[in-house]
């Protein structure tokens, strides 16, 4: 009887195992509907007026003039989870199709294990092979210094972290590190006036993936305040699906639509979502929840124009989309590398370069674009200034 | 007819051999199905292992593997199943890296105070399980695995925010303050390099292996060559012939867990004090889980489970260079991961029964030849 016991926990472990990687198998694999964003062109021609701060404009001498030829090897490295989430990482998986067509280079992609035990690991093997490093993800900060470091002749960006050393007067963390940030919370105010404007019950929601590590409030900062800009009385929800360190909030698309389930029965009629992964989850509910009382409820999707992403069937409950142009970033950064002009430090790609911003397809927001054209304009002049915290 | 030394020599090795053939062929065939060359991945990894600077990574890997594996072992030879080892060396990391960094210590002694602290955390997190069993009757299994849960979501998640380091310029992300470098253990690089050529690449060996001898030497003392551990084993094979021997049970179950929360808390200490310095928000997990995989193919045997953690730290170094050069992708190695550790239970159990009929026929044989 014991042993049975026994030999029963040790192949209910095993068979965890084996699940565990089928399950990430086919999160893997399923990097299909985010290839061609309509939008990509047009922003593609901003590419040279992005902004770099004054400490970046050094340029790193050494090797960049060997690399400026258009066939090197870029080293793309995902974190946990990789492509397929029809969003962020395949963002940046767009980014580097078009500079394969584009420039003419070859890429390697790779993903950590699941513990994420060998970001450094894999950092070092890509720059082996490869004399520039994209690194998507601002948990790749630590190692990117470390192996930068080793590696002076190789080039290296992180897609989410500016990679400078605060503490030091912000200087970049080496002559080879580049951070690509967004202005994230400026993408968010244009959709939450969007969704203010939109709003008939004066109250909307957002659903955040992961809270606690930063990221993710200047997501909720820019949308509340963007929404208060249009209508200073309107009730805004907010609500997250995990906490730091349980990043799996940005996979869950079961949690998001119970909370936006939720959120829509309390009377909100517009949910924006910055839960990565999750967003799906978002879809379905305003799907539902429209379906079942008749009076239409709006999603607002992230990072890519989500109505080109999302299945058919939800896509006419999508309003707008936040773009965060990860895509333009990593064939910036690519294009530069070909033409011997990689810098180091940070690029903020914001309004102003089209970095961030909304997503007309499905021309439901076509009434409001003026205001909110009127209201990019402000913030890029500075009249706006958007906050980062809630 | 064979000697029995040679049957007994091939029935230990029958299991090991059929498991790593079947997973073997399993993986080719799983390989072949997911359009990649077997015989290219199988080439690829070995001659990437091959590199000193992958043996490094491997043993680096190792380490902790190890260890996780150990504290697993530890419950497992008493019956105890502590899936709690997850939990509790998250929170060991996390409160030691907390209370590491408000402490001045001198070089050494530091460090011995931040592995302590990790000891005491994770032994005395697994020793409330370890509580639970003795006073309510709760099973460790559910147990260790809520446990698990209130660590990593509760505790953690709600304390992290706390002790953040603030960056200024509005940075994202981030971990606790680093530990001061009197805390950090030295590496091995210059004892390797004695034999082997420089050690490039940045990579460094942690000195933490040598910790993780340590630990597989005492546990081999502890279980093989101690009063106490013979108590372990006996209520771990019939519980109530050890009490009706006089081994305090309760007691015993309450040492197994706290014993194995003590190795576990040392489970984070690569990263912590060779790595990262600090608790950040990359810091590894699955590493306990990963040690109950450790322990099942090493077979609870201190020699058996350094094997197993090669093997699986083997497997995970080399998801990379499958990646990066195109030859398979990364789920492949997880895939190679479940199907060895499935291969192995099964061919354990078929090849004790084996073992067991045998004894059995032996011994029928024995009285009969006695009565006869």
């Amino acid at each position: 009887m014991k042993r049975s016991w026994k030999l029963m926990l040790s192949l209910l472990a095993a068979f965890a195992l084996v699940a565990a990687a089928c399950g990430s198998d086919s999160a893997g694999e399923a990097d299909a509907g985010a290839g061609d964003d309509p939008t990509t062109t047009e922003a593609m021609a901003e590419e040279d007026t992005t902004e770099t701060t004054e400490a970046a404009m050094e340029e790193t001498t050494e090797d960049t003039e060997a690399m400026a030829s258009a066939d090197f090897n870029v080293g793309l490295t995902f974190d946990v989870g990789g492509r397929g989430d029809q969003s962020f990482n395949d963002s940046a998986a767009v980014g580097i199709e078009k500079a394969e067509g584009d420039i003419g280079i070859s890429f390697s992609e790779a993903e950590p294990n699941a513990d994420g035990s060998n970001r450094a690991e894999l950092l070092q093997l890509q720059a082996d092979n490869s004399p520039l490093v994209v690194a998507v993800g601002f948990l790749f900060e630590g190692d990117v210094k470390a192996v930068a470091a080793e590696n002076p002749d190789v080039n290296f960006a992180v897609i989410d972290s500016a990679m400078l050393d605060f503490d030091n007067g912000a200087v970049p963390f080496g002559d080879n590190i580049a951070g690509l940030t967004f202005a994230e919370h400026e993408g968010s105010f244009l959709v939450g006036a969007a969704a203010a404007l939109k709003s008939e019950t004066g109250k909307v929601g957002f659903i955040g993936g992961v809270s606690g590590f930063g990221l993710i409030e200047r997501f909720e900062a820019g949308f509340a305040a963007g929404a208060k800009a249009v209508n200073p009385d309107i009730e805004i929800t907010s609500s997250y699906i995990t906490e730091f360190p349980d990043f799996d909030g940005f996979f869950a698309p079961d949690r998001a639509n119970e909370i936006a389930s939720a959120m829509y029965e309390s009377g909100a009629d517009i949910v924006y979502h910055a839960a990565g992964g999750s967003g799906g989850g978002l879809f379905e509910a305003a799907k539902a929840t429209s379906e079942a009382s008749g009076s239409k409820v709006w999603a607002i999707g992230v990072d890519s124009d989500q109505y080109n992403t999302a299945d058919d069937a939800v896509k006419e409950y999508i309003l707008t989309s936040m773009l965060k142009r990860v895509d333009v970033a990593v064939f910036q950064i690519i294009h530069d590398q070909a033409a011997g002009d990689f810098a180091a430090g940070n690029t903020v790609y914001d309004l102003s370069v089209d970095g961030v911003g909304y997503s007309t397809t499905g021309g439901f927001v076509d009434d409001i674009t003026d205001q909110l054209e009127d209201f990019k304009a402000k913030i890029i002049a500075g009249e706006i200034e958007v906050p980062t915290e809630p | 007819m064979k000697s029995p030394l040679f049957r007994r020599l091939l029935l230990a090795f029958a299991a090991p051999v059929a498991a790593f053939v079947f997973a073997f062929v399993l993986s080719s065939i799983v390989l072949i199905l997911s359009g990649y060359n077997p015989i290219d991945a199988y080439g690829e990894m070995i001659t990437n292992a091959l590199k000193l600077e992958s043996m490094i990574d491997m043993l680096n890997e190792t380490t902790p593997l190890y260890i996780s594996g150990v504290a697993a072992a530890i419950g497992f030879r008493m019956n105890l199943f502590n899936i709690g080892v997850e939990g509790q060396y998250q929170l060991a990391a996390f409160a030691a890296a907390v209370i590491g960094a408000k402490v001045v210590l001198p070089d050494g002694l530091h460090m011995l105070f931040v592995m302590g602290v990790a000891m005491v955390v994770g032994g005395l997190y697994s020793g409330l399980a370890g509580l639970l069993k003795v006073t309510r009757g709760v099973n460790e299994v559910i147990s260790t695995i809520m446990l698990n849960s209130v660590a990593t979501l509760g505790i953690i998640a709600g304390l992290f925010k706390i002790f953040l380091e603030k960056k200024s310029g509005g940075a994202v992300g981030g971990g606790t303050t680093p530990l001061a470098e009197t805390a950090w253990i030295p590496d091995l690089n210059g004892f390797v390099e004695l034999f082997t050529r420089e050690i490039t690449k940045g990579r460094k060996l942690t000195g933490m292996l040598v910790v993780a001898v340590i630990v597989g030497v005492l546990y081999h003392l502890f279980i093989n060559r101690s009063r106490l551990g013979f108590d372990v084993r006996a209520t771990g094979m019939n519980p109530l012939a050890a009490k009706v021997g006089g081994v305090p049970s309760k007691q015993m179950v309450l040492l197994a867990m706290v014993l194995s929360g003590v190795v576990a808390g040392l489970v984070g200490m690569p990263d912590l004090l060779s790595r990262t310095h600090a608790y950040d928000q990359g810091f590894t997990k699955l590493r306990g889980f990963a040690g109950i995989a450790v322990a099942l193919l090493g077979r609870n045997h201190p020699g058996g489970m350094v094997g197993a953690a090669l093997l699986f730290a083997f497997l995970n170094t080399s998801s990379g260079i499958l990646q990066i050069t195109g030859t398979a992708s990364s789920e492949i190695v997880t895939i190679m991961q479940g199907i060895i550790l499935l291969a192995a239970v099964v061919a354990y159990q078929m090849v004790g029964q084996v073992k067991q009929r045998e004894e059995v026929k032996l011994a029928s044989e024995a009285t009969v030849g006695a009565t006869a």
